[in-house]
């Protein structure tokens, strides 16, 4: 307990140091542009002083919790030798992720405005809702086969621009063909679907993975997987808008 | 009172999206690895530590940031502060009234970036497996530097009523160009960077912006052209991490070449 205190004393002051540029930024501009007082600053202390503790205790969660359990279940894979429980299991933690990450249900019950308004679905809220769950479904399956491809290169050591150029070319193939309503959505739903929690697992069992097979290199092979799964919900995206 | 009350519902919001994972992790741990976890208690201490410090970090975010951040993008993208109502009398929007905005974009996306959870997880693996090479501050600034430059420049697009895809094809260009030329090993990681840099606290703040320029903006569809504003951001960190690369490649190479030539000068 003494140790874990200890720990968090001295990883407090790395939070307070990265909560001040955003700090600075909202003062600056409140009071030198915009020129007023701040409202409700004792809520704004609180806030800030809330933020810095749960920074501290994520970061230093993460060190003890998130990355070990993802690399050692990632060596355990490894060891384990059978690649379709990998696979199943890369692609369930993609999906699962996925799924339920609420900035994704936020991008989909706009992308279910936008199509309503566009007359390409009724303008009711059962269509509506229809649509913003098989956008969800369609994306989170995305993200689930990017993870799935991401592993396979990291085993197989395909080399990581490649796959991405191909993600690339996918895009600018479907921004030709689809409706032009749904590309400015389909383009952020790309980096808003890898949230807190899916980044540091996901890294670890790249990383762990790249690191228990032999010839890969952690550096170069085990990063990656993160950038596909930013990839694949943009060209899914717009394929949902073409066929819907 | 009612703090708490928020503090306890951003906790069980936060449980509801690790359940699936966790369900997932466990479920394969059980059934399919069979195997022992080390340091069981030390990961279980670890995980709630996670939970409790995100319901903490989310409560604070509501509680603080994200009003106050808010309130701002909606005021300084405002017609009135942006000078729009002289405009409509005939006088044309004098650029300076935008530079406010592009400096707020600018500021708002460097900031957030370096706040950002997810980027700390990953310049901490990625500083721990390049045996200290990759340094965190350093892929952190690199990326909030793409963050800021790219959300001012959708600013701009949004201002200007330009096609997004025209930009992001552009800057696809750019990357694979500099994948070329880039150091090898901090490509994978450049990628990622991409899409880590977007999420908790940068979406909401960024969203606002894009929310309330296309609002005040006479021929924009809030709808239409508020997005695009991530897509930017999660672009041009990519560029800015492999640039910080080169650089600081060139710059070993350039002081190897000097301290060779003063060698032989000696």
């Amino acid at each position: 307990m003494r140790e874990l205190l200890g720990h968090l004393y001295k990883s407090l002051f790395d939070s307070v140091r990265d909560l001040v540029p955003i700090l600075g930024v909202i003062a600056f501009f409140q009071l030198l542009v915009l020129r007023q007082p701040f409202p409700n600053f004792a809520e704004l202390l609180i806030g800030t002083v809330l933020v810095i503790i749960g920074l501290t205790l994520f970061v230093h969660g993460l060190k003890i919790g998130l990355f070990p359990i993802g690399e050692s279940m990632a060596q355990d894979f490894a060891r384990k030798g059978s690649l379709f429980w990998l696979l199943l299991f890369s692609f369930a933690l993609g999906f699962g992720t996925t799924v339920a990450e609420p900035a994704l249900i936020a991008v989909a019950d706009e992308a279910a405005k936008i199509a309503a308004e566009g007359g390409m679905i009724g303008n009711n809220e059962s269509a509506k809702h229809e649509y913003a769950t098989g956008l969800r479904f369609t994306v989170a399956i995305s993200v689930g086969l990017a993870i799935v491809i991401g592993v396979m290169r990291i085993i197989r050591g395909w080399p990581l621009p490649y796959l991405i150029i191909g993600g690339y070319l996918g895009i600018v193939i479907m921004t030709a063909f689809a409706p032009s309503e749904i590309i400015g959505i389909a383009y952020d739903s790309g980096g808003v679907t890898t949230s807190t929690i899916t980044v540091p697992l996901v890294t670890a069992l790249g990383v762990g993975l790249a690191s228990s097979i032999q010839g890969r290199n952690p550096m170069v092979d085990g990063f990656g997987l993160i950038a596909f799964a930013s990839l694949t919900p943009m060209i899914f995206v717009m394929g949902y808008g073409m066929v819907l | 009172m009612e703090t708490l009350n928020e503090f306890l519902h951003a906790l069980l919001a936060t449980l509801r999206d690790v359940a699936p994972i966790a369900l997932t992790m466990v479920g394969f741990q059980v059934l399919v690895l069979r195997r022992r976890v080390r340091n069981l208690g030390q990961i279980l201490l670890g995980f709630v530590l996670v939970l409790l410090g995100l319901a903490f970090f989310l409560e604070g975010l509501e509680l603080a940031l994200f009003p106050l951040g808010k309130l701002m993008a909606s005021q300084l993208t405002a017609p009135e502060f942006l000078g729009l109502d002289e405009a409509a009398s005939g006088a044309g929007v004098e650029w300076q009234n935008y530079l406010w905005v592009y400096l707020f974009a600018a500021a708002i996306g460097f900031s957030t970036t370096i706040a950002e959870p997810s980027l700390i997880a990953v310049a901490i693996k990625a500083n721990q497996v390049s045996g200290g090479a990759v340094g965190t501050w350093g892929l952190r600034v690199a990326v909030a530097i793409g963050v800021a430059f790219g959300i001012s420049l959708g600013a701009y697009r949004i201002i200007s009523g330009t096609p997004l895809h025209y930009y992001i094809m552009t800057g696809y260009v750019v990357v694979i160009i500099q994948t070329i030329f880039a150091p090898k090993m901090i490509i994978a990681l450049a990628y990622d960077s991409g899409g880590v840099t977007t999420s908790t606290v940068t979406v909401p703040l960024v969203a606002a912006l894009g929310l309330g320029l296309s609002t005040s903006i006479p021929g924009r569809n809030p709808l239409l052209d508020g997005f695009g504003l991530i897509a930017f951001a999660s672009l041009f960190p990519i560029m800015a991490v492999m640039g910080y690369a080169q650089l600081s490649e060139w710059a070993a190479r350039q002081s190897r070449a000097r301290s060779k030539s003063e060698d032989s000068g000696d």
